[in-house]
């Protein structure tokens, strides 16, 4: 009999997870894809839009078509998982069941759960750069914007692609200057966390770069409520942060059938999932991969992509009763774009934090790790086609292990100031 | 990890103070603990996050965020950073007896 394998989710993770999969089994599967809509948006290319660098009907594509020919594709909203029955319950009242479930329905933003955010000034000097409409948008006003406070604020965490927002401080930084008006803006980026990065190494080795680029930092700034109006930011413990144009990363939280079904996610209905394994902690056929999981490292595409070969072979194994692996060590990678066609490269994992040294060959490189370089820039760029046509098939990447390497790093750049 | 004396007794903390096995915690700890934490006396309402972030830990095994504090603990959030300055779930936690909440990432 033919295993029957569901979805959920076509993005980054679900869709190289079904390609796979697929690769795997071939007919040997029945392998559906559900998703409410038809669009994949290259979220990376999110970050260049509001300068104009790219463009967002670019960075957008069928998401059936990112999927082999052979996976069913069902355009659904879910209503619920239903891990008792094994069965999906979908909200026209249908229900799919499956021999194995992978929830890959990654992260949504929260803009309502913080007072006052979608309220006055919404869309007119109070943006978010994290959907397309928001990034087209905060384009548009950027462009007639040549004086006065822009903040960027990152109201808590865990958010998708955490430099994004230091990455947009940096290009802004590099934006204003090109058009000359650098000095009459003040830029100034507002974070909940104690630190402008959330790795220590970052935030010793780097924390140059934004007094460099005359970036102000406010620390531990938790925003209760944003005032468009007064146009202020105002923490749970009533400080305030004055703007004229606020860039607001808001809170996230995963996918709403994550809370209808009991005991699979956490308070932000992220999903209660085994960080080496990738299984649910709660039912042995339900696995999580990327954004929507709860794992204790970065929400980004490297870390899905990643995360695709653990979870492939441990579906393989589950479905042959076999014991699972526990290879998935929390590797991430991530290009931080500076701003002047520089970019940084970090590269880390659970154990391992952020440290120089060069990838993806020790030594040899080509690219710097936890420096500036124009290669890292180029990097960057070739990326989005890489994304297309070997990440999201589930090719691997030539060079590219899944587990993070430390060969060639300097690995005491971590020890030193540790707590 | 160490050994410090709270309430007459010793105790295991991590280098932040945080209790390390909440079955060592006593009430007469909290008080200790908030004050050597600017907080000088415990009123009613610090009481109930206390024994809120108790609940859930020893039921779940981890504490609870800002957010659930908000939602569920009957304390809203600003009250939350007014009962227990800077970082209402971290102190909160430490005066619990409770391990540090798990960091984001």
């Amino acid at each position: 009999m033919n295993h029957r394998i569901v979805i959920l989710g076509a993005g980054t993770g679900g869709t190289l997870t079904a390609n796979r999969l697929h690769r795997h089994y071939g007919d040997a599967a029945e392998i559906v894809v559900v998703d409410r809509d038809d669009r994949h948006v290259y979220l990376p290319g999110l970050l260049f839009v509001p300068f104009g660098l790219e463009e967002p009907e670019r960075i957008v594509r069928s998401r059936r078509k990112q999927l082999h020919r052979a996976i069913g594709f069902r355009l659904a909203e879910v209503d619920r998982v239903e891990t008792a029955g094994n069965a999906v319950r979908l909200a026209d009242g249908s229900s799919i069941e499956y021999d194995v479930l992978v929830i890959a329905t990654g992260a949504s933003l929260l803009p309502e759960e913080t007072e006052g955010l979608t309220g006055a000034g919404w869309g007119e000097k109070v943006f978010t750069f994290y959907t397309l409409e928001g990034a087209t948008a905060l384009r548009d006003a950027l462009r007639s914007f040549d004086h006065g406070r822009l903040v960027v604020n990152t109201v808590d965490m865990p958010i998708k692609c955490p430099v994004a927002p230091l990455e947009f401080c940096f290009l802004a930084d590099w934006y204003l200057r090109e058009r000359g008006v650098r000095d009459e803006v003040q830029i100034t980026y507002v974070t909940s966390l104690d630190g402008a990065f959330t790795k220590a190494t970052c935030n010793r080795e780097l924390s140059g770069l934004l007094v460099g680029k005359n970036i102000e930092v406010v620390t531990e700034f938790n925003t209760g409520q944003v005032d468009g109006e007064g146009c202020k930011l105002i923490s749970f413990d009533e400080r305030e942060v004055d703007f004229d144009l606020a860039v607001v990363v808001p809170l996230h939280g995963g996918a709403e059938f994550v809370s209808r079904s009991p005991g699979l996610g956490d308070d932000l209905n992220f999903v209660e999932t085994d960080p080496h394994t990738l299984r649910s902690k709660v039912a042995p056929s339900v696995f999580a991969i990327g954004d929507a999981a709860n794992l204790p490292t970065s929400k980004a595409g490297s870390a899905a992509h990643f995360q695709g070969e653990t979870l492939t072979e441990n579906v393989r194994r589950f479905l042959a009763g076999e014991e699972l692996e526990a290879s998935y060590d929390g590797h991430v990678n991530c290009f931080i774009e500076s701003g002047f066609r520089k970019a940084l490269l970090i590269d880390f994992n659970y154990e391992v934090e952020p440290v120089p040294g060069r990838y993806p060959m020790a030594h040899v490189g080509p690219l710097p790790l936890l420096k500036e370089s124009r290669l890292n820039h180029l990097g960057k760029l070739a990326f989005q086609p890489l994304y297309w046509h070997v990440l999201l098939p589930g090719r691997d990447i030539p060079g590219i292990g899944a587990q993070m390497s430390t060969a060639g790093k300097q690995l005491t750049a971590m020890q030193q100031g540790d707590e | 990890m160490s050994t410090v004396i709270y309430a007459g007794r010793p105790v295991e903390v991590d280098a932040e103070g945080f209790l390390q096995q909440p079955e060592q915690w006593t009430e007469q700890m909290a008080g200790e603990i908030g004050r050597a934490n600017d907080i000088d006396a415990l009123t009613e309402r610090h009481w109930q996050v206390i024994n809120f972030m108790r609940k859930t830990y020893l039921g779940t095994g981890s504490a609870p965020s800002i957010r659930t504090l908000g939602k569920v603990s009957g304390v809203p959030i600003k009250e939350l950073y007014q009962l227990f300055p800077k970082g209402p779930a971290k102190l909160a936690a430490k005066i619990a007896g409770i391990p540090k909440p798990r960091g984001c990432i």
